[in-house]
C-alpha cells in the first residue's frame, strides 16, 4: 500500500514537470503563431480584407527558408529579415494589382479572389517541391536548456524570442514612425485619411506588405519547429483565423495573446486528450469567444 | 399553384428550360461511363450549390461550412444503413432533420449573439472543423478509419436501397437537382423569399419594416442545411465510403460554394451554370494536361485557380447575369 502510494506520488510529480514543460513549449510555439496572426490582423485592421491566403503565404516563406538552408546552408533565423523583405514585396504587389479593385466589392467576392490565390500558391508549391515533408536540421536542433525542472528546446526558445523581437519592432513602427501613424490613421478613419491628403492606396499596399512580412518572418522562424508540406497552407490559414478572432480581429496585442493562448491550448490538449484532437479544443475556444465576446479578448466593441 | 409558379416567366425561357431538361434526361443513352460520372458530379454540385445559395444568395449570410451538412447527411444515412439496415429513403428524412437541427443551433447561436459577415463565415468553418475532428474519434461511425457501405457487383438497379449502376445515380441526382431548382424558384417568389431579399439588401431597414429578421435568418439556415443533407445521403451511397478528412474537409465546403459564386450568387441558374463550367473545366483541364504529359500533381489545380481568378476579376457578379441578358430570359424584377 505505502509502496503504491509512493509510486503514485512520484508519477504525479514527474507529470507535473511534464505539464510545465509542455505548457512552456506551447507558449513559445504560440508566440510564432501569434506573429503569423499579427500579419492577418494588420491586413484586416487596415485594408478590411480578410486574407484567406494567409497560411499559403506562410508556407511560401517556409519553403524559402528550407531552400536557403538546404542549398546555401543559411540559418533560417538569420534569413528571417531577407525572407520577410521578399514577402513584403509579394504582399505589396498583390495588394496593388489584385486586391485593390476588390476593396469595395462584397465579402464573398473578396473571399473568392483570395481562395483562387491560395489554390494557385499551394499547388504551385506542390508542383515544385512535391508532397513530401521538408525540414531544416540545424546544428542546434537537439540542444536544450535546463532551468531547474524545466527543460526548454533551444529551437523553440530561439523561435519564441525571434517572434517577440519582430512583433516588438512592428509595435514600435506603428507607435512611433510617421508612416506607422499614417497607416493607423487610415485604419481609424478612411475618409479622414483621404481628407488630410494621405495616399491611401499606397498605405493599403504598405499595410498588406507589412502583414505579409510578418508572415514571412513567422514562416522562416517556424521551420525550426515544424516540417513543411503544401497542405499546411490551409491549416495555417484556419489557425491564423482562430487566433485573431480569439484575440480580437484588428487588435495587434490581441493577435499575440491569442497566439499564445492557442499554442498553450494545443499543447495541453495534445497532452490531456490525444494529439490528433488538439485543434478541436482550439475550435471550441473559438466558438466560445465568438458567442460570448465576438469582438475577441482584446478587440474593440463591434458596432 | 403551377400557374403561380409560372407567372411572369417569359415563354421562351420555359422553352429553353424544357429543352435543357430533355437533353439531361436523354443524355445517358448517348454518354459513356466517364461522361456519366462527370455529369453526376456536375449535378451534385448544382444541387449543393442551389442549397447553399438559399442562405447566401437569398438571405445574404455567407456560410463557408456547408460540408458539415453534407457530412451529417452522409454519416446519418450511412450509419443507419450499416448499423440498423434502414434504407436511404427512410434515412433521408432523419438526415434532413439532423442537418436542419444543426443548422438551427448554429443559426440560433450566431444570430442571437449578433454574429454576422466574416465572423459568421468563420463560425461556420469552426463548427465544420470541430465536427470533422470529433468524427475522427467517433468510433461508432468508423472514426478516422472510415465508414464503408457494403459493395457488390449489381446487375440490377435497386432504387429503394440506392444500390446499382451509375445510370440510376444519375437519374436520382437529376431528380434531386430539378426538385431543388423548382423549390428555390418557389421560395424566391414567396413571402419568405421577399423577406430574405430585404434582409440581404439592408437588414436594419428590413427590421424597421417589421420583418422578424432573426426568425427568417434561422429559417434560411434551416432550409439550406436541411436541403444539403440529401446530397450527403447521395454522396454516401454513391461513393460507399466516408472519411471525416474527406467528407468534412474545408475544401469540400469551398467546392460547394465555387459554383454559385462563379455562376452568379442569388440567381437560380447561377449554381447550375457554375457547376457545369467548373466541373467541366476541371475535367477538361485534366484531359488536356494528360494529353500533353503535364499532369504533375498540382498542375491542374494551378490552372483551375488561374481561371477562377480571371472569372472573379472580370465578372464580379458571376457568369449568369450576362448570359441571361443575352438570352433575354430575365424576369422583370429585382431577383433576376
Amino acid at each position: 500500500m505505502a509502496d503504491g502510494r509512493l509510486r503514485q506520488a512520484q508519477i504525479s510529480s514527474v507529470s507535473g514537470d511534464v505539464y510545465l514543460n509542455v505548457a512552456v513549449s506551447g507558449v513559445l510555439t504560440g508566440l510564432v503563431y501569434g506573429l503569423m496572426a499579427l500579419g492577418l490582423s494588420v491586413i484586416f485592421g487596415v485594408v478590411r480584407v480578410v486574407n484567406f491566403a494567409h497560411g499559403e503565404m506562410m508556407i511560401v516563406a517556409m519553403y524559402l527558408a528550407v531552400v536557403l538552408f538546404t542549398q546555401l546552408g543559411l540559418d533560417p533565423l538569420l534569413m528571417m529579415l531577407p525572407i520577410a523583405a521578399v514577402l513584403f514585396g509579394i504582399g505589396y504587389v498583390m495588394q496593388r494589382v489584385l486586391i485593390n479593385p476588390f476593396i469595395s466589392r462584397p465579402e464573398h467576392s473578396q473571399f473568392m479572389l483570395m481562395i483562387a490565390v491560395a489554390i494557385i500558391i499551394v499547388n504551385s508549391l506542390l508542383m515544385i517541391f512535391g508532397p513530401d515533408a521538408q525540414s531544416v536540421q540545424t546544428s542546434y536542433a537537439f540542444d536544450s536548456f535546463a532551468l531547474g525542472p524545466l527543460i526548454v528546446d533551444a529551437t523553440k526558445l530561439y523561435a519564441g524570442l525571434a517572434a517577440i523581437l519582430v512583433a516588438a519592432a512592428l509595435f514600435a513602427f506603428f507607435r512611433y514612425a510617421p508612416l506607422g501613424k499614417a497607416i493607423r490613421a487610415c485604419a481609424d478613419n478612411y475618409t479622414g485619411a483621404l481628407v488630410v491628403g494621405l495616399d491611401v492606396k499606397k498605405l493599403y499596399a504598405l499595410s498588406f506588405g507589412l502583414g505579409a512580412a510578418c508572415v514571412g518572418a513567422a514562416g522562416s522562424i517556424i521551420v525550426l519547429i515544424v516540417d513543411v508540406t503544401p497542405p499546411l497552407g490551409p491549416a495555417y490559414t484556419l489557425l491564423a483565423f482562430i487566433i485573431v478572432i480569439v484575440g480580437g480581429l484588428g487588435s495587434m496585442p490581441g493577435a499575440l495573446l491569442g497566439g499564445v493562448l492557442i499554442g498553450l491550448t494545443e499543447a495541453l490538449g495534445g497532452l490531456f486528450i490525444t494529439p490528433s484532437a488538439k485543434s478541436m479544443l482550439s475550435y471550441g475556444v473559438l466558438v466560445l469567444v465568438l458567442l460570448f465576446r465576438p469582438q475577441g479578448i482584446m478587440g474593440r466593441k463591434l458596432t | 399553384m403551377i400557374a403561380r409558379l409560372l407567372h411572369g416567366v417569359p415563354r421562351h425561357a420555359l422553352l429553353l428550360l424544357a429543352l435543357v431538361l430533355v437533353v439531361l434526361v436523354v443524355v445517358p443513352a448517348l454518354a459513356n461511363d466517364y461522361l456519366l460520372t462527370v455529369l453526376i458530379l456536375i449535378l451534385y454540385f448544382a444541387y449543393t450549390g442551389q442549397a447553399w445559395n438559399i442562405l447566401m444568395g437569398f438571405a445574404g449570410q455567407l456560410s463557408l461550412g456547408h460540408a458539415l451538412y453534407v457530412g451529417l447527411g452522409a454519416y446519418a444515412s450511412a450509419a443507419l444503413y450499416v448499423h440498423f439496415g434502414i434504407g436511404p429513403w427512410l434515412g433521408m428524412p432523419i438526415a434532413i432533420l439532423i442537418s436542419a437541427a444543426c443548422g438551427f443551433v448554429i443559426g440560433f447561436l450566431a444570430f442571437r449573439f449578433g454574429v454576422g459577415g466574416v465572423y459568421f463565415a468563420i463560425l461556420t468553418i469552426a463548427f465544420c472543423e470541430f465536427t470533422r475532428i470529433g468524427f475522427d474519434h467517433f468510433t461508432w461511425i468508423g472514426g478516422s478509419a472510415g465508414l464503408f457501405l457494403p459493395v457488390a457487383n449489381y446487375s440490377q438497379n435497386d432504387v429503394w436501397h440506392l444500390r446499382g449502376q451509375p445510370v440510376m445515380f444519375y437519374y436520382v441526382i437529376l431528380a434531386l437537382t430539378a426538385a431543388a431548382f423548382v423549390m428555390c424558384h418557389a421560395l424566391l417568389r414567396s413571402r419568405i423569399g421577399y423577406y430574405w431579399q430585404a434582409i440581404r439588401e439592408d437588414e436594419p431597414a428590413a427590421r424597421a419594416l417589421g420583418i422578424n429578421t432573426f426568425r427568417y435568418k434561422i429559417l434560411a439556415i434551416m432550409i439550406s442545411s436541411g436541403m444539403t443533407a440529401p446530397a450527403g445521403v447521395f454522396y454516401a451511397f454513391y461513393y460507399n465510403n466516408l472519411f471525416p478528412e474527406q467528407t468534412l474537409f474545408i475544401l469540400r465546403s469551398i467546392e460547394i460554394i465555387l459554383g454559385p459564386i462563379i455562376g452568379g450568387v442569388g440567381t437560380l441558374f447561377g449554381p447550375v451554370i457554375g457547376a457545369f463550367l467548373l466541373t467541366g473545366l476541371s475535367e477538361g483541364l485534366q484531359e488536356v494536361l494528360t494529353n500533353y504529359g503535364l499532369d504533375t500533381p498540382g498542375a491542374k489545380r494551378v490552372f483551375y485557380g488561374v481561371c477562377l481568378l480571371l472569372v472573379v476579376m472580370v465578372l464580379p457578379n458571376g457568369i449568369w447575369p450576362p448570359i441571361a441578358r443575352l438570352l433575354r430570359v430575365q424576369r422583370r424584377g429585382p431577383e433576376g
